[in-house]
């Protein structure tokens, strides 16, 4: 008692101790309270007496990359922290039985993707891009391979920066890794959604070495790499070629597309259709779990596409955030008036993908329109989410538990298109080496509208043939779906050993 | 002695027990509980699409009492949680042959 009452008397000295010499003022006379006397010519480490405009222009010019490296960066992980809310949104959406191993995919599919990336990946997107002006840098990178086509070249990957090796041991290719690796990892992870409860862990590796070394980099590098699409406008005269700002087409169709042909060749799961062809919903086993992925993706997303300004000193990053929430809160709005007004229900799920769906289609366009745009788009990709989900379900009768395809397929491809017509001119300006800056349909621009729908159409037939194939492929070598057995009892203890709440109960019924 | 077991709305499960304290009702065991009876389960609506709904969450509430005890409670039981609507819930009665409480020994009625 009294050793306490002692230790409490010493603290209370202390801190008015404290307290009269911060107010004292005199004791520390250089603090700088308000920050403008901080950042002196001093700190550039030179006297400003010898200090020359061209060094002086030296450190501006340093500081601006710094900027832009910070913020590319800084970006950048928050679009990582984007894997947490692709797992939360999956898993939520499906059942409890199978939640540890929709957890664990949406978990390691981070580090086969990255690694995968870094070995020949991000060297096929980016190694023939020639450098990156808002970094000063990864001049390195210099080797496209290329193709003559009706007298045009057709630049079909790159040749350089694998394993970050060599000349790529460069603080510009190193920034830029961080950024596309985890777009990349972005869209490898969109099909684990759409595949989930009865695909394989196996197969789902392989699949995550597949799409970051191979068909994402390739589609990557033909619209952000310096390869064809991209240069659709100067070889063709359409438009600015397929200008895709963050990813509507490169991340969300790519990945969309993928989950599209392994939910085809995957075949849908146990109950999810009745003899007669009519679909049953099952039901996620945690939409709390589910709306707050969603708001982490929703909160990542100002990684992604302001970030894709690649440049903290391009102001234009304003509009781009403004219209990314814009277009989320449109999808999320019209997505959830259109179930309430057609179900009688503002049902959370849906509400939840349509906000997804004005997130990715305002992906590609958000650094080319205004606001109201915006708005339109985010509006009409929260109705066409719900559309394509009916479609894939009852017309298409492939089951996509988390609506995955709809959501970044569809609306991926809605992005781009939505590019082409709404793009208004403020913006762009020599974009893929066409003088003048973007516009679409509405702006007087018809070929950028045709450009993007190339772009689109590649996409979709290129990803979608090729996952085919493969799912077809590894179908016969390891095999693609787990047994019947192991899908009504769940997938957690026959693919990982771990049950997601072995404290609970879960509901295991061979109708379901 | 008996076992009345009430199936019952879960809301209802606080009145029931207050109704059954009165009248001098010594335990009671508790378990959740999923069934059907003859509407046999609905349809509810996820994405757009209906499921059936094969058994609705109720209560089961089993207390054992001696037999000139069980009509008044059964009553008590029925007032208790009678909504008039449909899933209101069945009583079941069964004999029950003896009793122990375990601290003590004792058997039968006064184990109640
Ligand atoms: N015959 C039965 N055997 C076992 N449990 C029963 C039986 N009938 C009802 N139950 C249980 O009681 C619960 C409530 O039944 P419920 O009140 O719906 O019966 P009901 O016969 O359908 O009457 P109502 O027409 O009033 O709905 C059911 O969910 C089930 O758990
Ligand atoms: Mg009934």
């Amino acid at each position: 008692m009294k050793r306490q009452k002692l230790i409490a008397y010493f603290f209370l000295a202390f801190f008015f101790l404290c307290i009269s010499i911060c107010t004292s003022g005199k004791v520390l006379a250089a603090s700088d309270p308000v920050g403008t006397a901080t950042g002196k010519a001093a700190d550039l480490g030179v006297d400003a007496g010898t200090l020359t405009i061209g060094k002086l222009a030296d450190f501006v010019g340093h500081n601006t990359i710094s900027i832009n490296f910070m913020w590319l960066l800084l970006t950048g992980f928050l679009v990582m922290f984007m894997q947490a809310g692709f797992a939360l949104v999956e898993t939520g959406f499906c059942r409890a039985k199978s939640a540890a191993e929709t957890m664990m995919m949406n978990f390691i599919v981070y580090a086969i993707g990255m690694t995968g990336y870094w070995i020949c990946g991000y060297a096929l997107q980016m190694g023939g891009v020639g450098g990156f002006a808002s970094l000063g840098g990864g001049a390195a990178l210099s080797k496209e391979i290329t193709i003559t086509l009706f007298g045009k070249p057709f630049g079909l990957f790159g040749g350089t920066g694998f394993f970050l090796a060599g000349a790529s041991y460069d603080v510009a290719i190193f920034a830029m890794f961080l950024f596309q690796m985890v777009f990349m990892d972005t869209a490898a992870t969109i099909p684990t959604g759409a595949m989930a409860e009865r695909w394989k862990f196996s197969n789902f590796c392989i699949f995550g070495l597949f799409m970051s070394m191979l068909i994402y980099p390739l589609y990557g590098n033909w619209v952000w790499g310096g390869g064809w699409l991209a240069k659709l406008g100067e070889n063709f005269g359409l438009g600015h070629g397929m200008v895709d700002f963050a990813g509507s087409s490169v991340v969300h169709c790519v990945g969309g597309t993928a989950a599209l042909a392994g939910a085809i060749v995957l075949g849908p799961r146990v109950g999810k259709y009745n003899k007669d062809g009519t679909p049953n919903a099952i039901p996620g086993h945690d939409i709390p779990m589910a709306i707050l992925g969603t708001f982490i993706l929703a909160f990542g997303w100002f990684g992604f596409n302001p970030g894709s300004t690649l440049a903290g000193v391009d102001l234009r990053l304003a509009v781009v955030a403004v219209n990314t929430m814009l277009a989320s809160a449109a999808g999320a709005l019209s997505a959830m008036l259109y179930m309430w007004y057609t179900t009688g229900k503002p049902d959370p799920s849906m509400s939840a993908n349509g906000m997804l769906a004005g997130l990715v289609a305002i992906t590609a366009p958000c650094a080319f329109v205004n606001s109201i745009s915006a708005f339109i788009i985010g509006a009409i990709a929260g109705v066409l989410v719900i559309w394509s989900v009916y479609f894939v379900e009852r017309v298409l009768k492939v089951d996509d538990p988390v609506g995955a395809v709809s959501v970044h397929g569809v609306n991926g491809i809605w992005g781009c298109l939505a590019l082409g017509i709404f793009a208004d001119g403020k913006y762009g300006a020599g974009w893929n080496g066409v003088e003048g800056t973007v516009r679409g349909l509405l702006y007087g621009d018809a070929s950028q509208f045709i450009a993007q729908l190339i772009g689109c159409l590649v996409c979709f037939t290129f990803v979608f043939v090729s996952f085919y194939a493969f799912f077809k492929i590894s179908d016969l070598l390891v095999g693609i779906r787990v047994s019947k057995e192991t899908e009504i009892e769940g997938l957690d203890i026959p693919e990982v050993g771990a049950l997601a709440y072995p404290d609970f109960q879960t509901i295991v019924s061979s109708e379901l | 002695m008996k076992k009345i077991e009430a199936i019952i709305k879960p809301f209802k499960l606080d009145e029931l027990k207050e109704a059954l304290d009165k009248i001098g009702v010594k335990g009671m065991t508790v378990t959740d509980v999923k069934g059907f009876g003859r509407q046999k389960g609905h349809t509810e609506m996820y994405r757009g699409t209906e499921y059936k709904i094969e058994f609705r969450s109720k209560i089961k509430v089993e207390i054992i009492i001696q037999d000139e005890k069980v009509q008044e409670a059964m009553d008590v039981i029925a007032d208790a949680v009678k909504t008039g609507n449909i899933g209101d819930g069945k009583i079941f009665v069964t004999p029950v042959e003896d009793v122990m409480r375990i601290r003590t020994k004792e058997r039968g009625e006064d184990a109640l």
